[in-house]
């Protein structure tokens, strides 16, 4: 009986309800827009993405059913297992190599006493050329003979180096170019986090005499914790969807030593014709980035509580 | 504007534009009846035309609307729209269209996808309809062959011609060899591709292909050449692991490594070659007269620098070309009225593609052998004499070419192409990247792959 006196006080009128409506109304409306763009640029190719990789079809008839048929093709694939050691392999470097610099580079940044701006503008300025632009700079940066790295390498007496021609520095030449057009805003975003820690607290460490090595361990990595964590969990995200620098650089080559998933997925499904086995591809990655945008909410939402 | 205006304005736009997207507006419609020729010839019908030249090109654009309004007044129950776009077709949005309903009636392909687009049901059989083109009877039977399937017919060709080898004249001529005796075997191509190399830093004697699947489809072009097969005749296994697959790559190896005559840069693809004949430091690669074509209107190469022989020690070519096939959704008098255009546009001597006076007058190339669709009949005479007449290119540069093929077979291309060319991609940048490469290793591992690709589709 209490219970339904308290819901009955509760119960709004509707000349309450439409005055609700009407006052965020506006809420209501910036809502409706994000939603459609989210459900149809995003939600309906993740649902279509889905099916089409249970499926068969050439876009004109109807789609058949093959239940798991395009997943066996894809696994029996010889580029399958390269694909995937590939991309662990490139997204393990992209950690050690473009997850670190742009770090740094921020403390750098941050210790600066003078043209900070000028130098933040230098770093940003890669994120502001289109990819292909950038990919297709160091495609002439990498020519074994001309390009400038080997020039600057023979400038200094040091033997010259293959770069994307050969199999064992392929792959660590792509994740050079991926770490360079996505430095700037790495380091801007550690640079923002860094520029929030209290000053007081590198003060009472200068005065116990702490070094900037020692300073940077006590006290600027426990003060960005989170977002280090956050960062690293969606560069995982980011690079294992690695495309444009093997597609543009490399065509996967040499010897499949830059086929990644989403580039063999691109070969099924546009190369192949077979959309199917480019869907199961996908949804087979969708599910690894799923873990770690779980484990991304997962580490954001403790840190709210 | 009010936030709130705004945002009911942004929502709405939204809807209405992801209504659009939504639409399903199918093939191009303009009263023409689904029932075909039960509605007689004289039912108005439009056809959308991919491949009109852009705008950019305002000279062979200016020549397509002169055609249209000479077809279009010929039959006038016609309306014929063209599509343009460049390149004229891109596997990324041709799926696209397919799926968005948005593909040209009349669409155009390479030869490369011709197979597979046939493969996936995504062309329609135009068998039926094939007596609204005399022309056909002319078209030699080789070239026709890439567009059918078993007795049915989905295509028709627009230009054809086999693999020969692209070569720079002013290269040879700086390097001490004659422009007018190309090398007519592997063993002069080395020969030639050592001196051109020898010229200098950043000369090329040979390029060729590695990545991308380009590497795999150069493959087949050699091996066709050799003699070799890719698959076996009932195709459900691999054939390329032979003694002329083994002289393709060892061939490759040796102008790589042993005679450094290759250049350092490799897995190189279709554009990457186009730039560097066009800069005057490559030497020699393996194309046809489109190469030459293409070089002089985009990469900044001259027509009067350059000359195509016939592929060295070749009896058989893997053939390449482009032309159209028709939507699946197209109605009966649509494909009708398409062949009609075709037929105009592409196959008829004099007029269209044909008509070099006009070309010659609007200060286009003429004199390229670039394509070949009749072989000896009479059209085909016809064609070449006109072609001669008003020639503005050096005919000469390419007779080597012409000579050379005429006893060439056409050879299509082989199942599972794609599949195959990137299996073979890896074996072409192995020996070109790496100078330990094993060769019997590489062609028994792609051997493996392939025999896979062919098993699961057979």
């Amino acid at each position: 009986m209490t219970t339904m006196t308290a819901r009955g006080s509760r119960r709004r009128t509707p000349g309450a309800v439409r005055r609700g409506l009407r006052r965020n109304l506006t809420a209501y409306g910036f809502l409706c827009g994000a939603l459609i763009c989210f459900g149809f640029f995003s939600w309906y190719p993740m649902v279509r993405e889905f099916l089409l990789s249970f499926q068969k079809t050439n876009f004109v008839g109807p789609p058949e059913w093959v239940g798991l048929q395009n997943f066996q093709t894809v696994i029996e694939d010889s580029a399958f297992a390269q694909a995937w050691i590939n991309t662990a392999a490139f997204t393990g470097l992209a950690l050690v190599i473009g997850y670190a610099i742009p770090f740094v580079v921020a403390i750098v940044l941050n210790e600066l006493r003078h043209a900070k701006g000028y130098l933040r503008f230098v770093v940003y300025l890669p994120v502001m050329l289109p990819p292909a632009v950038a990919v297709l700079l160091f495609k002439w940066f990498y020519d074994p003979g001309p390009g400038l790295f080997n020039q600057i390498l023979s400038t200094v007496n040091l033997p010259t180096l293959s770069w994307l021609d050969s199999t064992s520095t392929a792959l660590i030449s792509l994740v050079l170019v991926s770490t360079w057009m996505n430095l700037g805003t790495g380091t801007l975003i550690y640079l923002a986090a860094l520029q929030s820690i209290p000053s007081e607290l590198y003060e009472a460490a200068e005065l116990d005499g702490a070094s900037l090595l020692r300073r940077v361990w006590h006290v600027t990595i426990p003060q960005t914790k989170l977002i280090l964590l956050v960062m690293l969990l969606l560069q995982i995200v980011a690079t294992m969807q690695v495309f444009i620098e093997p597609y543009l650089l490399t065509g996967g080559g040499p010897e499949d030593a830059t086929v990644t998933v989403v580039y063999l997925m691109y070969q099924y499904a546009f190369s192949f014709g077979n959309f199917g086995g480019g869907g199961a591809l996908g949804l087979m990655l969708m599910i690894v980035l799923m873990v770690f945008s779980a484990i991304y909410l997962r580490v954001s939402r403790d840190n709210q509580t | 504007m009010k936030p709130r205006n705004l945002a009911i304005l942004l929502s709405a736009g939204l809807a209405f534009a992801a209504a659009g997207c939504g639409s399903d507006s199918g093939s191009t419609q303009s009263g023409a009846s689904p029932s075909g020729s039960a509605a007689g010839a004289a039912a108005p019908v439009t056809i959308s035309v991919g491949c009109q030249p852009p705008k950019s090109n305002p000279k062979e654009r200016a020549q397509w609307d002169a055609d249209v309004a000479e077809f279009q007044k010929a039959n006038p129950t016609v309306t014929v729209k063209g599509n343009d776009a460049f390149p004229c077709i891109v596997p990324e949005t041709f799926q696209a269209k397919l799926a968005g309903g948005d593909m040209d009636d009349v669409f155009y392909v390479y030869y490369t996808d011709v197979r597979k687009i046939i493969q996936a049901g995504q062309a329609a059989d135009i068998s039926p309809y094939l007596s609204e083109v005399p022309a056909l009877a002319n078209i030699r039977p080789d070239v026709m062959s890439v567009f059918k399937d078993g007795e049915k017919v989905y295509g028709l060709p627009r230009t054809n011609y086999s693999t020969g080898l692209v070569y720079n004249r002013k290269l040879f001529t700086q390097a001490g060899l004659d422009p007018d005796a190309p090398p007519k075997t592997w063993a002069e191509v080395q020969e030639a591709a050592k001196k051109i190399a020898g010229l200098g830093a950043g000369y090329v004697g040979f390029g060729e292909y590695s990545a991308g699947n380009t590497g795999g489809w150069h493959f087949t072009s050699s091996l066709y050449g050799r003699g070799g097969e890719v698959v076996s005749p009932d195709g459900k296994t691999a054939a390329f692991n032979s003694p002329q697959g083994k002289a393709v790559l060892e061939n490759l190896k040796t102008m790589r490594w042993t005679n450094d005559s290759m250049g350092t840069k490799q897995l190189l693809r279709w554009e990457d070659l186009m730039r560097m004949m066009g800069s005057g430091k490559l030497g020699m690669m393996i194309g046809a007269p489109d190469v030459v074509k293409e070089v002089n209107n985009t990469f900044k190469g001259k027509f009067e620098d350059y000359g195509v022989a016939g592929l060295p020690e070749a009896t058989a070519s893997l053939s390449g070309g482009d032309g159209y096939m028709f939507n699946p959704k197209a109605t009966p008098d649509q494909i009708k009225a398409g062949l009609k255009w075709l037929e105009f546009k592409f196959l008829t001597p004099g007029k269209g593609q044909f008509n070099y006076e006009r070309a010659k007058n609007d200060g286009l190339p003429v004199g390229l052998p670039d394509t070949d669709l009749f072989g000896s009949t009479e059209p085909g005479a016809k064609v070449q004499e006109l072609r001669k007449q008003f020639a503005t290119v050096p005919v000469e540069h390419f007779q080597p070419y012409v000579d050379a093929n005429a006893n060439v077979q056409f050879k299509l291309e082989p199942p599972k192409a794609q599949e195959i060319y990137a299996i073979l991609d890896t074996a072409m940048s192995a020996v070109l990247t790496r100078q330990d490469a094993n060769v019997d290793q590489l062609l028994a591992d792609a051997e493996k792959k392939a025999n896979n690709v062919l098993a699961r589709s057979s």
